[in-house]
């Protein structure tokens, strides 16, 4: 017993590269945690532009008339549907992790559980966003 | 004896601090998202002078400005996290660091300036 932590020492922790991570099974709840990860960087990335379109439609009536006239255009509704997404999935997971601090959806069935309301959730707002936009 | 390390370059200096700082600040952004939704989702096409008035009127402000703050908080806390997770070479990691906590910084001088500027 006494040289169990140096025989762990010994496998312990080893480097593996990038690509072979994706080998590995991931859990739905550790996808849903990578992917709040990965929306927050995008919802970060994408601040710009909803500083840009909060300026536009603040500073005068005629920003505000180019900007309605800007966002017809395909490319800004897909950027703009593109953050929408991010910042609703972002907040749908965040409030999957204020739940597990307040000890819910901690077990591993109930971890799928949630895993899977925070997924049908955010996919129903993000097609909702979709609509609105188009 | 254990050597105490302490992180100097975490937004609250502590695990913890960091803990409630980025679950607050998110509450809040959380609300204001919330908040904007339902402004949308009940005017329905709103032309620039509600618009206008809607923002500018004190009650937002202070929303806004909180969320601001909020957003850089909750920015820098979950930037430094994955940094720190993600990239091992400290030159690196403290330059991206760097990088992201100018770009944190100018988003919300940005910000400030079209929320006063109005």
């Amino acid at each position: 017993m006494k040289d169990s932590p140096s025989v762990l020492r010994k496998q312990g922790p080893r480097n593996i590269d990038l690509l072979s991570i994706l080998s590995y099974y991931l859990p739905l709840p550790g996808i849903v945690s990578i992917l709040h990860r990965i929306s927050g960087v995008i919802v970060f990335l994408l601040l710009p532009l909803l500083l840009w379109i909060l300026q536009a439609s603040l500073s005068s009536p005629e920003s505000f008339g180019s900007l309605q006239h800007c966002l017809q255009h395909p490319f800004t509704k897909f950027l703009l549907w593109a953050i929408l997404s991010a910042l609703f999935f972002h907040l749908v997971a965040g409030i999957r992790h204020l739940l597990m601090d307040a000890g819910i959806g901690e077990t591993i069935p109930s971890a799928q559980i949630a895993a899977k309301i925070t997924l049908l959730i955010s996919i129903a707002l993000i097609v909702g966003a979709g609509v609105w936009i188009w | 004896m254990v050597k105490r390390v302490v992180s100097v370059t975490n937004w609250g200096r502590s695990g913890l601090a960091d803990w409630l700082i980025q679950r607050v600040s998110g509450v809040v952004i959380g609300l204001y998202v919330l908040c904007l939704t339902g402004y949308f989702l009940t005017q329905g096409d709103v032309d620039f002078y509600q618009w206008h008035t809607f923002m500018t009127c004190l009650p937002m402000q202070i929303f806004t400005l909180l969320m601001l703050l909020s957003v850089a908080a909750h920015a820098w806390i979950g930037l430094w996290t994955i940094t720190t997770d993600y990239i091992k070479p400290i030159g690196i990691r403290i330059g991206s660091q760097l990088v992201l906590a100018l770009l944190t910084f100018i988003y919300f001088i940005w910000a400030i300036f079209v929320l006063w500027g109005v």
